[in-house]
């Protein structure tokens, strides 16, 4: 008569063979998981009254309407419009980041990398740009003007209710 | 001692070679040419077909490219010692090689235009395999290897270029980093891990850094022994035959060393000494230190991505940065496959139908591309005229449509005319698309001035030259 068939030793290896699977995926996914962390992009921390944070601008008053004023360390444009309402722009183009420099002249944003133009609201004149230039969120803290440079807003077209009034 | 040889050549025809190839085997064992023969012997067979010595069927295209990954390593090693990788740093330490180290301006400049002439070269190498039908059979995966190794050639130069941080290695890596942003969902991610933040940085240096010298450079080092390995499994390079003639295999050999290893020596010297001497002449250039709040006027990409550029002067984004290099990518590496035909091997050009059929694809392209150019920057602007339609169809698919459509009719048309066979008449289709990439690349280079406007060369010459005081 034949032995039992040996269970016990089968289902050992069977055991100790599941956990060294499992002990190698679980390496494995320590291993993504701590090289992907390590260097996944992260936010660099804004300095004090430098880009990436609040960014104070002045009194509202000494903006002339029709002026356009940039801020290097924000890397923005505060834009009185001849109506007397503010827009923060983003200086960098939409179309492949170069840093557009405001053309008084002209009165519009020429981006010397591949001729986009952009007027006084940011809104494209001439392409390749696909879109107006980003916006930042402006506030009016007793009549002084504040900029969050934290978080570019993306917009399609330019409407007025993007223009920030007293 | 006895040698197994693959293919063994028949003993009646080649008592000559056989003669020639025992001497050799005895130089191995004897002499200390014999070890240094024996060294290069480890990358060839102890003989080789006579019929592949010829120089004008590959002009050592391969062997120029081994020599100058070993001459970028060793000036990279060099570079290596004297360069201070962060944003604070490295210009200065860049500025440093042009004055207190020496020899350090030498050394950047053979590195730099080492890395240049890799990327023609290479390029060039890609075309004589093209043009000499060397993907068959077991060449196929040697083909895909070759393509990645191209692209890893491509992203060395590229990463290499952003390190001495002036102003237009910043300009020119947040362009192109800056493409990746019309990748549809993935592309914001890409960009940020390239980047390592939303802007190029400090972090950025550090990751293009690492990239350049240990990533790209040991995967292609691990790249290039199967590169080399298949060749060898292909029983060496191809044997040029005619439509007309019969596969042989068995082609009269003859001893690689000192055949083919005295002209690869020639080949490899009369190289390292023009590059020597050029780089003795012609400085790296090195232009302001980078600034982020002042974008040069033009500022314009790499050369070798100019035509990259110039697409996205004419097409939408995701035409310009997507699907067309998609496209071109998945040609190229499906091009053995529509070359599938194998009437010829190592024959330039096919034969004397392909030759004709290719001379006027290359004129066709070249001149329809030139026309094209001409038309969107004087004439057309579909954006304006059809302006109720989304640009993503104005100047994205339109003109996309357009341009194959006339692409594949004079195919068609000129395929008709010369009654070519298939691989002409794909290879006719290949060469008249790089002739349009590679007139896109020279008016990138050559013809864009201020604003990226159409200039005569000598004006985009002086454009330079300004901002470069």
């Amino acid at each position: 008569m034949k032995s039992p068939p040996a269970v016990t030793a089968v289902s050992r290896r069977f055991t100790l063979r599941m956990v060294w699977k499992a002990l190698s995926w679980t390496v494995l996914a320590e291993l993504v998981g701590v090289t992907g962390l390590f260097l996944w992009p992260r936010k660099a921390k804004a300095p004090e009254g430098g880009y990436g944070g609040i960014i104070t601008a002045g009194p509202a008053d000494s903006f002339e309407p029709g002026q356009v004023t940039a801020f290097a360390k924000g890397q923005f444009y505060l834009v009185r419009l001849a109506d007397g309402g503010f827009l923060a722009l983003s200086r960098r183009c939409t179309h492949l980041g170069c840093t557009v420099p405001w053309d008084e002249k002209g009165r519009r944003f020429a981006c010397p990398c591949h001729a986009s133009a952009f007027d006084v609201t940011g809104a494209v004149l001439s392409a390749p740009a696909p879109r107006p230039l980003d916006l930042y969120a402006i506030h009016v803290d007793g009549g002084v003007i504040k900029v969050d440079t934290s978080t570019p807003v993306m917009r399609e077209r330019f409407e007025p209710g993007q223009v920030v009034r007293l | 001692m006895r040698l197994t040889l693959r293919p063994v050549p028949p003993k009646s025809q080649a008592s000559a070679p056989e003669r020639d190839r025992e001497e050799a085997s005895e130089a191995v064992a004897s002499r200390p040419r014999g070890i240094l023969a024996n060294l290069a012997l480890h990358l060839h067979p102890r003989a080789v077909p006579e019929k592949t010595l010829r120089f004008d069927l590959t002009f050592g295209l391969g062997g120029m490219a081994l020599v100058l990954v070993l001459l970028l390593v060793g000036s990279g090693v060099l570079l290596l010692f004297a360069y201070e990788p962060s944003a604070e740093r490295a210009y200065d330490s860049i500025t440093a090689l042009g004055g207190e180290v020496p020899f350090g301006q030498f050394v950047r400049n053979l590195h730099r235009w080492s890395g240049n002439l890799a990327v023609v070269i290479v390029v060039l190498h890609l075309l004589r395999v093209v043009f000499t039908g060397a993907y068959h059979g077991p060449r196929r995966a040697n083909w895909v290897i070759g393509l990645v190794l191209l692209g890893l050639v491509l992203a060395s130069n590229f990463t290499g270029y952003l390190l001495p941080w002036d102003q237009v290695a910043y300009w020119a890596v947040t362009i192109c980093t800056s493409m990746l942003d019309y990748v549809p969902v993935a592309g914001r991610l890409l960009q940020e891990l390239l980047r390592g933040g939303a802007d190029v940085g400090p972090r950025t240096l550090s990751i293009f850094y690492v990239l350049h010298i240990v990533f790209l450079p040991v995967l292609l080092l691990v790249l290039l022994a199967p590169h080399f390995w298949l060749v060898r499994k292909a029983l060496g390079v191809v044997i040029p035959r005619r439509p007309d003639e019969a596969p042989s295999p068995r082609a009269p050999l003859v001893p690689t060393s000192p055949h083919l290893t005295r002209r690869e020596g020639a080949v490899a010297l009369i190289l390292v000494a023009a590059l020597l001497v050029f780089a003795l002449l012609v400085n790296a250039p090195l232009e302001a230190r980078a600034n982020p709040g002042l974008s040069p006027n033009p500022a314009k990409a790499p050369w070798y991505f100019m035509g990259l550029q110039e697409l996205l002067v004419h097409f939408h984004p995701v035409f310009a940065v997507l699907v067309i290099p998609l496209i071109v990518a998945v040609l190229l590496v499906r091009l053995p496959d529509r070359l599938a035909g194998a009437a010829s091997e190592g024959v330039w050009f096919v034969s004397a139908i392909g030759r004709r059929m290719g001379r006027t694809a290359a004129l066709l392209g070249a001149s329809i591309t030139v026309g094209a150019v001409l038309a969107d920057e004087y004439l057309l602007d579909t954006a304006r005229w059809l302006s109720s339609l989304p640009p993503l169809l104005t100047t994205g698919l339109l003109p996309f449509v357009v341009f194959a459509g006339i692409a594949w009719g004079l195919t068609r048309v000129l395929a008709r005319r010369h009654g070519g066979g298939h691989e002409e008449n794909v290879q006719a289709a290949f060469i008249g698309l790089l002739a349009a990439f590679l007139v896109l690349t020279v008016i990138g280079i050559a013809f864009r001035g201020a604003g990226m406007a159409l200039a005569w060369p000598w004006d985009v010459g002086r454009a330079a030259a300004a901002v470069g005081r």
